[in-house]
């Protein structure tokens, strides 16, 4: 896999010791790092095929605001002294709610509602983790609530995620093919029956969980880049919708798993030998993947066949214009 | 006796009569005093029609006309105020396919057109879809049948758009409809795609004793296939054969005002004057553009029709009623 490989120049970049010790003594006995190995596998499953219908509706934007809804359900956990996860998937799912109410799935105001959504619950976050930081005398909360801490989840927290990832993965799997046809067209959709607004319901409660699940790997801010990027890479790689999706769980595995390998071993990097944050290294192992896959992936989306029939000079012209935007 | 066929609501005395199909076709879809309301107003007034198995027909009318109203109307899309829609036989809603006037295909979406059509197939079910080897050999079926195999595995918004237009009567047929509707399919296709999709639609309305109902502006390119016509003006219809309904009389009274139907190298202009500029000369007015039809008065623009009027890009100005006046000597 070209995304494996891809680990190897990142590990040489951060120095040609470190490739001697990839897996630190301890690496696979350590309690923490399993459930955070358990957890990145659940994030990366979950959030393939609910990333990759994002992408295809075109509503990154959506996810994203998402994940600001996730941060003030994450920082209200933390002053209310209950577990982080809750937090997120309330405040996800309320999000989902209030977007899915006030029309997030009308392409024309989307972006106009999203972006006011976001802009009111940065604000409320930004309050609640004030409040915590004066009422508990702590400051670790905003960093943890906004970038991650995956190596602090609890054992309770990951059987929770484990089963609340099962719920978004089964919703999307029941509801798989009309979410399919109606990403492609609402309109040849509405033909055949489906109901397009529960089905939309359907579609934001399952993204809804995966960003509450990806907060707890990489913060509530960087939830997104990990439900989009692997999805944004994976589209560019695969030829069908069923394929993006393996892709994307594949891409995302390698970035988390990865993440967390580089994570554990980076206690030994300077400045403080206090290891490096894991979200540092997933999302940018995330965007690197993805700039690979935009520089040699599929090209041939507007590749096609030889056209079997007519071989005219009229439809020979066509398919050349059609290749020249193509490849650049 | 020949079927009289009219629009003209003092003329229709017998209804039944109106809408008579020709003889030795049967009735697939029978439409009634169908009327919508959209906004408070009415869109579409006591419009009544049959369509025959195996024929093609052409939904004609200017934009804004109610031609996309008409056939989500029929599609149990759009709620009607008055009348009914009766389809023979089965029932159930894969008896009617649908080939919308704009899909919008991302080029960089990963949906082959094997994927579109298998959608087609199965897209309203639960759950992921099991692949079978019958289910590819169904789907390979349905393309060869729309003349688009060798275009199976590229992505369909990478087609071009006779190509997608394609692909997209292959996924509506995939639920072996007895009724397949179309709007504008022809919009945006060079001549020679307008009529091999235009030709692909007669046959296959003939191989599959299918009715099929093809909206668009432009009457010319299915009248060598089309055996009957339903005309939309003025939120009114008339229907029945060509010579019966694209006649200077009967559109007249369709329209409220005078029209013309001329004839030209097997070619029909319809020429539609605004009530208050009576006769030729207007310049570029809202006199008669070549093939296209020119909406009569009254913004009969319907809320949620396709806007930009074809007719109107290179006079927009004309698209408004009061507009003309400006141009009158």
């Amino acid at each position: 896999m070209n995304a494996t490989a891809l680990s190897v120049p990142v590990v040489g970049l951060a120095g040609a010791s470190v490739l001697h010790s990839i897996f630190a003594p301890g690496f696979f006995t350590t309690g923490p790092v399993t459930a955070a190995l358990v957890i990145g596998a659940v994030v990366a499953l979950v959030s393939a095929p609910a990333g990759v219908l994002t992408v295809m509706r075109s509503q990154s934007f959506a996810g994203h605001a998402f994940s600001e809804v996730t941060a003030t359900g994450g920082s209200a956990a933390y002053l209310a002294g209950v577990a982080p996860l809750l937090g997120y998937v309330v405040g996800s799912l309320v999000g989902a709610g209030a977007m899915g109410g006030l029309g997030v799935q009308r392409a024309r105001n989307r972006d106009l509602v999203a972006g006011i959504v976001l802009g009111a619950t940065l604000g409320l976050t930004a309050l609640l983790l004030y409040l915590t930081t004066v009422s508990h005398s702590t400051t670790g909360a905003a960093v943890t609530v906004l970038f991650g801490s995956l190596f602090s989840v609890s054992s309770g927290d990951w059987l929770a995620a484990v089963a609340l990832g099962g719920a978004a993965l089964g919703v999307v799997t029941v509801t798989w093919r009309p979410l399919l046809l109606s990403s492609v067209s609402p309109e040849l959709a509405a033909a055949r029956g489906v109901r397009l607004r529960l089905l939309e319901s359907a579609y934001l409660a399952s993204v809804a969980l995966s960003v509450a699940l990806a907060a707890m790997t990489v913060g509530a801010i960087l939830s997104t880049a990990l439900l989009i990027g692997p999805a944004a890479a994976a589209l560019r790689l695969a030829k069908s919708p069923g394929r993006a999706c393996a892709w994307a769980a594949v891409i995302g595995l390698v970035a988390v798993w990865t993440g967390i390998v580089l994570a554990y071993d980076s206690y030994d990097w300077p400045p403080a030998h206090q290891g490096w944050p894991v979200s540092f290294f997933v999302v940018f192992l995330v965007l690197a993947i993805y700039v690979v896959a935009q520089l040699f992936g599929r090209a041939g989306s507007r590749r096609r066949p030889g056209t079997g029939q007519g071989g005219t000079a009229l439809s020979g012209v066509g398919s050349l214009r059609r290749r020249g935007p193509g490849r650049g | 006796m020949p079927a009289i066929v009219t629009a003209l609501r003092s003329l229709r005395a017998s209804q039944d009569e109106a809408v008579r199909l020709g003889a030795g076709s049967s009735s697939v879809l029978s439409v009634r005093g169908l009327s919508v309301q959209l906004g408070g107003r009415e869109v579409l007034h006591d419009v009544s029609f049959e369509l025959g198995a195996g024929e093609l027909t052409g939904l004609i009318g200017s934009n804004g006309a109610g031609k996309t109203t008409l056939l989500r109307a029929l599609l149990g899309l759009q709620a009607v105020s008055a009348g009914t829609v009766t389809l023979s036989g089965r029932r159930e809603r894969a008896a009617v396919g649908y080939v919308p006037q704009k899909v919008g295909l991302d080029p960089d979406l990963p949906v082959r057109a094997r994927d579109l059509v298998a959608l087609g197939i199965d897209g309203q079910r639960l759950g992921v879809g099991l692949r079978s080897a019958a289910r590819r050999e169904r789907v390979e079926a349905l393309l060869q049948s729309v003349g688009a195999s060798h275009l199976a595995d590229a992505r369909v918004g990478a087609l071009s758009g006779g190509e997608q237009q394609r692909v997209l009567i292959a996924h509506a047929l995939a639920s072996s409809p007895k009724l397949l509707l179309l709007d504008e399919p022809l919009a945006n296709l060079d001549l020679r795609s307008t009529q091999e999709t235009v030709t692909l639609l007669a046959t296959l309305a003939r191989s599959r004793g299918m009715a099929v109902l093809v909206a668009t502006h432009d009457i010319n390119p299915l009248l060598p296939f089309m055996g009957r016509v339903v005309y939309l003006a003025e939120g009114r219809a008339a229907s029945g054969t060509t010579d019966e309904v694209v006649r200077s009389d009967v559109l007249s009274a369709l329209y409220g005002h005078h029209v013309d139907v001329l004839h030209a190298h097997g070619r029909v202009i319809v020429s539609v004057s605004d009530q208050h500029h009576d006769g030729p000369g207007q310049g570029w007015g809202p006199e008669p553009r070549g093939e296209a039809l020119v909406g009569g008065p009254g913004g009969q623009e319907a809320p949620g029709e396709q806007q930009a009027p074809e007719g109107c890009d290179l006079a927009p100005d004309d698209c408004t009623d009061d507009a003309p006046q400006a141009w009158q000597p």
